[in-house]
């Protein structure tokens, strides 16, 4: 049997090359082209209803021109940090606890179960758990009930991540750490954990953008407001909920100040993730990782 | 300064497979011991029970004594302590990833909370000049990775890192196995220089090595030590049948 190839076998594997490439270069652009669209479409309806007004107004009642999101951007932004502040060092926390001490015990597989499980779970449902047992007890909605909700639907991401970055952290690097005498809770903080940040980083900020346009858990929770934020303890507005209303509202004038919402929505979360981004990148060395 | 080591009646575990059987040895005091020995005949396994870094793996699992200095290494201290003393270089570099060159040597120091930057900057440089280092990354000790380093650069840069710390004992595991002849040339001369202030213990694959850095060596073969003497009695004239068959070739 001839061991090298012969020429029409190079000719076969050279073409069934060009179709995998062509064929990959195709789903790319089914994949990209809808997204790319409605990035478009956003943008255009966007720029156009978009005016100082919209960042600086309180809404106005139905029939009054003008207003804008003001209180929704700022409540938004709360409901956010307040979710990234408890969501993150939660979901660290608990990668940390997966790959660093947990091996293979039994904790640690429910822990993984439940947190794949609550990856699938749908959003409303959060919604109506941190209803239950956050807004009944309160007998009031809440900007913190709002922030428990997206917080909860945080931590799945970010625990599954930081274990998977944390996996992928080289043994010997922890060796090192320990070899010299650093105990292990600091190897794992400064060493395991910082080099893979990274990942992590990326985990946290996915995390992030997904619960930044999740409207289903605010509407039992966050409730909305006309006004601006006051306290942590009362109905909040949101960007999500705000769009929602205007745009099954029947006036053109809400329905403008939708697409502008959505607009500065997206806009928002591609700043905070570039931010991040840039932020994390910059102590970074030549050479590393 | 550097301490002996004795080892009495040293077993070691992974899971069921009992890797060490019955160790027992001295190591002077400031000098250096070599180890052979065909692969996989528990060199590796008992130099991490030297520094209790045997026991980071969870199914592993050791009894017996090891006392460096004065310290009963399994009684008297904690892990974290005893790899405060006892520094270790490994076969693959393994310098941190994330950290300049600086950082790297510093990091014994500044993890366990030390800070006077003075003092740090002073014991970096001292390090990685002892560890031939110096010259070849001064200039850009804070601006590079450990990681940008080559493989021989890098295993430099861990045993500059293992030294900062000031230990007692330093333990090479294999140190030269994965870099070039002009690399591995450079740590022997390194290890030659060290061991007037450190007691230094070296697995070695490489008998020409061993014959030109250790004043004694030992000869491991499944998990026993089966000949310790000094360095030119094993390569010359050793007392066991299955030594002189391995240093001349015979087998492993
Ligand atoms: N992490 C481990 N888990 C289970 N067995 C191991 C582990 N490391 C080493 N061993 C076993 O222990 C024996 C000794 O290994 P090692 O100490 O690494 O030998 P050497 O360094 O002399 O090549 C080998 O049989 C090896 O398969
Ligand atoms: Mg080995």
């Amino acid at each position: 049997m001839p061991l090298r190839p012969s020429r029409a076998n190079v000719g076969r594997r050279q073409a069934a090359n060009h179709l995998f490439t062509v064929l990959a270069i195709l789903s790319t652009v089914l994949v990209i082209a809808p997204l790319f669209a409605i990035l478009v479409y956003l943008l255009f309806q966007g720029v156009r209803s978009l005016n100082l007004a919209f960042f600086t107004h309180l809404p106005r009642p139905v029939g009054e021109p003008g207003g804008g999101m003001a209180n929704s951007i700022v409540g938004s932004g709360i409901i956010l940090g307040l979710a990234s502040l408890l969501g993150i060092p939660v979901g660290i926390g608990a990668g940390i606890y997966l790959h660093e001490y947990g091996g293979g015990k039994t904790l640690a597989n429910a822990i993984r179960f439940t947190a794949d499980v609550l990856n699938g779970v749908p959003s409303i449902v959060m919604g109506i758990a941190a209803y239950s047992l956050i807004v009944v007890p309160q007998k009031h909605f809440s900007a913190f009930a709002a922030g428990v909700a997206l917080a909860i639907m945080m931590v799945p991401t970010v625990t599954r991540t930081t274990e998977e970055m944390l996996a992928t952290v080289p043994n010997a690097v922890r060796e090192a750490a320990l070899g010299l005498g650093i105990p292990k809770w600091r190897t794992v903080i400064t060493v395991s954990l910082k080099t893979a940040s990274p990942g992590i980083i990326t985990g946290c900020m996915l995390a992030f953008a997904r619960v930044a346009g999740e409207t289903a858990p605010l509407l039992f929770t966050a409730f909305g407001n006309q006004f601006w934020p006051t306290s942590l303890n009362e109905p909040i507005a949101a960007l999500p909920l705000q769009i929602f209303v205007y745009a099954v509202s029947p006036y053109d004038e809400w329905h403008r100040l939708a697409w502008a919402g959505a607009l500065v929505l997206i806009v928002m979360i591609m700043v905070s993730v570039t931010l991040v981004r840039v932020v994390a990148g910059r102590g970074m060395l030549k050479g590393g990782h | 300064m550097g301490v002996g080591i004795e080892v009495e009646d040293l077993n070691a575990w992974y899971g069921q497979t009992h890797t060490l059987k019955g160790i027992n040895l001295k190591i002077p005091a400031n000098s250096a011991t070599a180890l052979i020995g065909p692969s996989g005949c528990g060199k590796s396994t008992f130099v991490r029970c030297l520094n209790r870094m045997h026991e980071t793996n969870p199914v592993a699992r050791a009894e017996g004594t090891v006392r460096v200095g004065d310290v009963d290494v399994y009684k008297d201290a904690s892990p974290v302590e005893i790899r405060r003393r006892i520094g270790m270089v490994f076969q693959r570099p393994n310098p941190f990833p994330t950290m300049s060159i600086y950082d790297n040597v510093a990091s014994g120091l500044k993890l366990n909370g030390f800070r006077n930057k003075r003092v740090l900057d002073e014991v970096v440089e001292r390090s990685l000049r002892q560890a031939a280092l110096w010259d070849e990354v001064k200039d850009h000790l804070k601006s590079k990775s450990g990681a940008s380093l080559s493989g021989g650069q890098q295993q430099r840069l861990c045993i500059a890192r293992a030294i900062a710390v000031d230990p007692e004992v330093l333990l090479m595991d294999e140190p030269a196995s994965a870099l070039d002849p002009v690399s591995t040339a450079k740590i022997e001369d390194l290890i030659f220089q060290l061991k007037d202030e450190y007691t230094i213990v070296i697995v070695t694959h490489n008998m020409q090595q061993a014959a030109r850095v250790a004043e004694k060596t030992g000869f491991f073969l499944s998990g026993h030590l089966v000949e310790f003497d000094s360095t030119h009695k094993i390569f010359t004239n050793p007392s066991d049948k299955r030594t002189e068959d391995y240093i001349t070739g015979r087998f492993g």
